[in-house]
């Protein structure tokens, strides 16, 4: 799988009804220059985003381990009757994870539109 | 202690699966669909495969022993196997669905261009995969020894045998509908005994399983003990199960079902949700058994509680509907696990021969689960989410490495690959070894070859690094075409040379 597979030949009649306009990538694809410039602004954009939101994931999975390890009393807290080590490992973490995980789709498919729309504009 | 309940909830989950299994075998015709179900499962169905898939024997039984045996820091296991998802998608997700390839492997090949990081990924899928097959099975016989007095090497062999006869005739395509069903098994097979048991729990007076116990502070810290070994124990347990989630082989298999880059986010999104809502479960059974087990053993103590706080009938009806839950979860995972090895198998070993695609992928399927059948019978017994956290380390240590780097760096080379794959491979097996040999250690040297992730994941990546570096002539001339492809939304036309 080292080759790239042969060009594809499309053989279809007439179109009967309009396709879909999507953008095309020929600047992109081609390396050109724009394309370039305009691919390694999307992967930044991307990779900020990823790191922006692993950093509170790094800073939960980091912090509380040590907090316990340095003030083991805290084992002892309780919130509504619940130590709060349970409540923050057994229930409260899962609704973050999920909140993180849609708050990153929604900006990542921004970024996404952003970067067709920028394509579409240098390419007329 | 009457039996029967058990024994009939086996059979049924057992022969239900096997009909969803040959019900979805209609919808399977070429070899794309055994592989990846012709990458058309839409986010819900997928999503539910992959939790299903993903909700193995570990997180079944083996979490809520832990938590009851281990207390408060064994909870990072469910929240690393969550957080695992996030960090998949974050990093991952999409642009491994747009790189096109089948399998690891595919995807090692693809970006590297050389059949020699191709073979290393293979063996370690294999590795990987065996590793988390064999507490699967092993899980099984435990299983059918506490539920139904069956001797411990028939559940391990009867689990293989219901999945070989799954895969065989129906390939991946079939295997979707069968997981999809399978958690929504698993989350009622807990979640219903859960509810009853707790209202048990309060008519009781709903003594705090906090304040039982000679322990009791101990038990609600969420830091291993040991000072700073425990420290180290439970950070090393974070990067693993954190990093880990993206380098198995059954999970990565599943993103390339997706349609297409956007839906494997979205299915990630409904993932994280579904694991959220299961994973709530095994700590409440957890924190009930130390009200009313004790000492249960550890692994078979969500299998034995309904029948502790519940006696007679009702006991045994719950204890059949956990039974059927775990059943479905060795069945499930094992599925997943069977096809991701076959599937490698059969492109990289069994395929080299004259044999057709289907036909390679079947012997391959065989081989994929018998010798771990074999291993789960002859070998001993490490406590089903300590062997399944070993997987994690080994995958954390060469698969995400690999991953991570190969989607977000151009400069990765071929040769910084193979020798980040050889290191983190290496640093990891060390907790394999130390897991199986007969000896024991304490203080840092245990902490350290217990767990080796926290060390062996950053070796492997400065090594990838430093290695590409220095081999900076060895880069892909092909690497910026397929960073294109991995990176551009679907909505721009581009040649991805899959469609």
């Amino acid at each position: 799988m080292t080759q790239q597979p042969p060009e594809r030949v499309r053989v279809t009649g007439p179109p009967r009804r309009p396709t879909r306009r999507r953008t095309r990538g020929r600047e992109i694809d081609d390396q050109t220059a724009l394309g370039a410039v305009l691919m390694g602004s999307l992967l930044r954009a991307q990779l900020r985003l990823a790191v922006g939101l692993l950093v509170p994931l790094v800073l939960l999975a980091a912090g509380i381990p040590l907090a316990f390890h340095l003030w083991p009393e805290l084992a002892a807290t309780e919130v509504l009757l619940v130590p709060v080590a349970w409540l923050l490992l057994g229930f409260a973490v899962y609704p973050l994870l999920f909140l993180l995980g849609a708050a990153y789709v929604r900006r990542a498919e921004r970024n996404e539109r952003d970067f067709a729309e920028l394509l579409e504009a240098a390419e007329g | 202690m009457n039996t029967a309940p058990s024994i009939v909830a086996v059979v049924v989950v057992a022969i239900a699966t096997v009909a969803i299994g040959t019900w979805g075998l209609r919808f399977s015709r070429t070899t794309s669909d055994f592989f990846v179900a012709s990458r058309t499962v839409r986010p819900a169905l997928n999503a539910s495969a992959i939790g299903g898939e993903y909700l193995s024997a570990a997180s079944f039984l083996g979490i809520a022993g832990l938590v009851l045996t281990f207390g408060a820091d064994m909870l990072w296991y469910p929240v690393g196997w969550t957080a695992g998802y996030l960090v998949l998608l974050v990093l991952v997700a999409a642009p491994l669905r747009r790189s096109g390839a089948y399998t690891l492997p595919d995807f090692a090949e693809a970006r590297l261009g050389t059949p020699l990081v191709r073979s290393v990924c293979s063996l370690l899928v294999v590795a990987i995969g065996w590793l988390y097959l064999v507490p699967q099975f092993q899980g099984a016989g435990l299983t059918l020894d506490a539920a139904l007095g069956a001797p411990g090497w028939l559940g391990s062999a009867i689990v293989p045998a219901v999945v070989l006869v799954n895969v065989l005739t129906g390939g991946m395509r079939s295997v979707t509908f069968v997981q999809a069903f399978q958690y929504w098994l698993k989350l009622t097979a807990l979640l219903v005994p859960a509810v009853i048991l707790l209202t048990v729990w309060i008519d009781d007076g709903a003594t705090s399983p906090a304040r039982v116990g000679a322990d009791a502070a101990a038990w609600s810290l969420p830091v291993a003990d040991g000072g700073g070994p425990g420290l180290y124990l439970t950070y090393s347990l974070i990067v693993a199960t954190f990093l880990g989630t993206m380098g198995l082989p059954h999970v990565v298999v599943r993103f390339y079902t997706n349609p297409d880059g956007r839906a494997a986010r979205r299915t990630t999104v409904v993932v994280l949700a579904l694991l959220g809502v299961f994973y709530l479960l095994p700590p409440i059974y957890a924190a009930l058994g130390r009200v009313y087990a004790g000492d249960a053993s550890s692994d078979v103590l969500v299998l034995e509680l309904p029948r502790l706080m519940v006696g007679g009938a009702a006991g045994d009806l719950l204890s059949a509907l956990v039974t059927a839950g775990a059943f479905a979860a060795f069945l499930s995972t094992s599925s997943g696990l069977t096809i991701a090895v076959a599937g490698v198998l059969s492109q990289d070993a069994v395929g080299r021969s004259r044999l057709s695609g289907v036909a390679a992928f079947r012997v391959s399927a065989v081989i994929a689960a018998v010798v771990p059948c074999v291993v789960a019978i002859a070998a001993p017994d490490l406590g089903i989410a300590r062997a399944v956290g070993l997987a994690f380390a080994v995958a954390a240590s060469t698969f995400c490495p690999l991953l991570v780097l190969g989607i977000w760096w151009r400069g990765l080379t071929d040769i910084g690959a193979v020798t980040g794959l050889g290191v983190g491979f290496l640093g990891s097996s060390v907790g394999v070894a130390y897991a199986f040999a007969p000896v024991t250690s304490s203080g840092w040297i245990h902490a350290l070859m217990a767990q080796p992730a926290a060390w062996s994941v950053p070796l492997a990546f400065a090594t990838m690094v430093l290695v590409s570096r220095a081999t900076r002539h060895r880069i892909a001339p092909e690497v910026n075409r397929f960073m294109v492809r991995l990176h551009t939304p679907e909505a721009v036309v581009l040649d991805r040379g899959d469609s």
